[in-house]
């Protein structure tokens, strides 16, 4: 194991889960309701020191108990490493701890995963869909279950059904 | 803290507007004026929006007191449609993002996917990667140079710049059939070798060059209003436009020299030498300064790139991912039906997930996908520069006056396409 994912499991054995290390890529996967606390160790621990915050992305497993995983990627770069923490959602009770209180970064980057995947931020201050139109009620667009053609009103052209 | 002076500064400003004369007593009525604050709706129609970006300004007179972005005008759902469709075939979309600066959308997806399948890229196919893409970096940063002084009241440098990417765009047209929808780069290499005449004409204007980036900065460092523009206009600390998560010349102009072509050295740069400038004071003057010296650095690039550069193959020998040459898919069955196998299937990759980043002359440009197996990648999550820088704008934009608001805009280099999606 990376010697980063280590020092994560050793400071939060309880919330870690496992670490895979993948063509260069470190991932750690976390427990939900740690993953606040791992991300502000991340952030202000001297040793991982990760001010930066790359993305937030979000993965639908429909087949899977706990269906969604939200993925934050960090980096550092006084120390120039990359860590990838992910953490998985039940869709009954689809809520994360926003992380906008360490990097700013966070605020956008969480509505896009909230506008597209439904995924609500807890203490998140401006939660609001971000690309798709305020008033858009046909659900959220990167979900499996979401046809690629469109959904709604979308679906009731006539040239739609000609070319199916 | 830049809050509070920012109401320093509009007390400051309510106080001036407010002070009895005294040799007028009779104006003392006025501190009973009504003040409200105004709403605005900026765009999506406006010239200075770069596209269809709509902002709601609220202001106390002409100072910007909250703005914020509404985006999603351009959104097409690029990211579900990269889920139906192979790698291969998920190329042109890529030139949809950044529309201005195509190439390096293909290059960023490109390196992506190689490193998703380990693929490693020939000698030569590296250095016209790298080639091509500081040429782009070049027509970016032109069309940034020329559209924000247009943007700002400065119209002349916009034909310079504008008459020299012209040359480029032909290049490009000559290069691959098309100047701005390019998808020239391909997995594990590129679609075609440079011809002896393309060479020519790149050395050609790499000799022309140089003396015309003089010539914007005298048209623009000489005059006053560009100057008083962007001097002190937009500035962000180090501290807050790393936790923004800014990259490129918006990040470089406060100080912090991130530039992935140096931290994780990709392609051929790290057989280049050049320099990485970075600003001080974090404004927009400091970015336009760094964006010219960037035009610099890669006309150095290029340069040393056609020098070093030896003959060789411009496609990894991989047969069940990289597609065959165009000689052979013309004349023989077996390459034709790979070719289309390749496209229509797609090529079997591993399950796992990758992320890769590329400095592209915006910021970093990053591509995250996640592979279950087979020929479409089930995830594909787009980081985008201008979409992150767009998350600074309501911040950055705090107490400057209203038509600061569009300097903003420009400072980031923004393209809709690419923000939206």
């Amino acid at each position: 194991m990376h010697s980063l994912a280590e020092k994560i499991q050793q400071e939060f054995p309880n919330g870690f889960v496992k670490a895979v290390e993948w063509r260069g890529d470190i991932a750690v996967i976390v427990k939900r309701e740690f993953l606040h606390d791992i991300a502000k160790y991340v952030h202000d621990d001297p040793d991982m020191d990760c001010d930066y915050m790359v993305h937030v992305s979000s993965v639908d497993w429909p087949d899977d108990e706990e269906r969604f995983e939200v993925v934050y990627e960090v980096y550092s770069i006084r120390k120039r490493h990359r860590i990838r923490l992910k953490t998985r959602v039940p869709e009954s009770d689809c809520i994360v701890d926003s992380l906008t209180d360490l990097w700013k970064g966070a605020d956008f980057m969480e509505r896009e995963v909230y506008d597209m995947m439904g995924i609500r931020f807890r203490h998140h201050p401006d939660l609001r869909r971000i690309l798709m139109p305020d008033d858009y009620t046909e659900g959220y667009p990167l979900r499996k279950d979401f046809p690629v053609q469109g959904k709604g009103w979308r679906d009731t052209f006539e040239f739609l059904s000609e070319a199916q | 803290m830049k809050d509070t002076t920012t109401k320093q500064v509009l007390d400051d400003q309510r106080t001036t507007i407010y002070k009895v004369d005294p040799e007028h007593p009779e104006s003392e009525s006025l501190p009973t004026l009504r003040t409200e604050e105004l709403l605005l709706n900026m765009g999506p129609q406006h010239p200075s929006t770069h596209g269809v970006l709509k902002v709601v300004l609220e202001l106390e007179g002409e100072r910007l007191v909250k703005s914020t972005p509404v985006m999603g005008f351009l959104h097409r759902g690029v990211e579900k449609l990269a889920e139906d469709g192979t790698y291969h075939q998920f190329i042109p979309h890529t030139d949809r993002l950044d529309y201005v600066c195509a190439m390096y959308n293909n290059f960023a997806y490109c390196r992506a996917v190689e490193k998703l399948m380990n693929i490693t890229v020939p000698d030569r196919a590296e250095y016209l990667r790298t080639i091509v893409a500081e040429v782009q970096r070049i027509i970016g940063h032109q069309f940034w140079l020329g559209t924000q002084a247009l943007d700002i009241g400065a119209m002349t440098v916009f034909f310079y710049t504008f008459r020299d990417r012209e040359i480029l765009l032909d290049w490009f047209d000559e290069l691959c059939g098309a100047r701005l929808t390019t998808s020239w780069y391909r997995i594990g290499g590129v679609e075609r070798d440079l011809t002896q005449g393309l060479i020519q004409k790149l050395r050609q204007f790499l000799a022309y060059f140089p003396p015309k980036i003089d010539e914007y900065v005298v048209f623009l460092e000489k005059n006053r209003i560009w100057v008083a523009r962007t001097k002190g206009v937009a500035v962000i600390s180090a501290e807050d436009a790393l936790s923004f998560g800014l990259s490129g010349p918006t990040l470089r102009g406060s100080g912090v020299d991130y530039d992935l072509r140096k931290y994780e050295p990709y392609s051929a740069y790290p057989k280049c030498e050049f320099s990485v400038p970075v600003g001080k004071n974090g404004d927009t003057y400091d970015r336009y300064w760094i964006r010219v010296q960037e035009m610099y650095e890669s006309v150095k690039i290029i340069q040393q790139c056609l020098d070093q550069m030896q003959e060789g193959p411009v496609m990894a020998d991989v047969p069940s991912v990289t597609l065959p040459p165009k000689e052979r898919v013309f004349t023989n069955l077996e390459s034709m039906i790979q070719q289309f196998k390749l496209f229509s299937q797609g090529f079997d990759a591993p399950p796992g997930e990758i992320y890769c980043g590329t400095e592209a002359h915006k910021g970093e440009l990053g591509f995250y996908i996640v592979s279950t197996g087979g020929g479409k990648p089930y995830r594909l999550k787009i980081r985008a520069p201008s979409f992150i820088h767009m998350g600074a704008f309501d911040y950055m934009s705090r107490g400057y006056m209203i038509a600061d608001a569009v300097t903003i805009f420009g400072t980031y280099d923004i393209v809709m396409g690419e923000c939206d999606r």
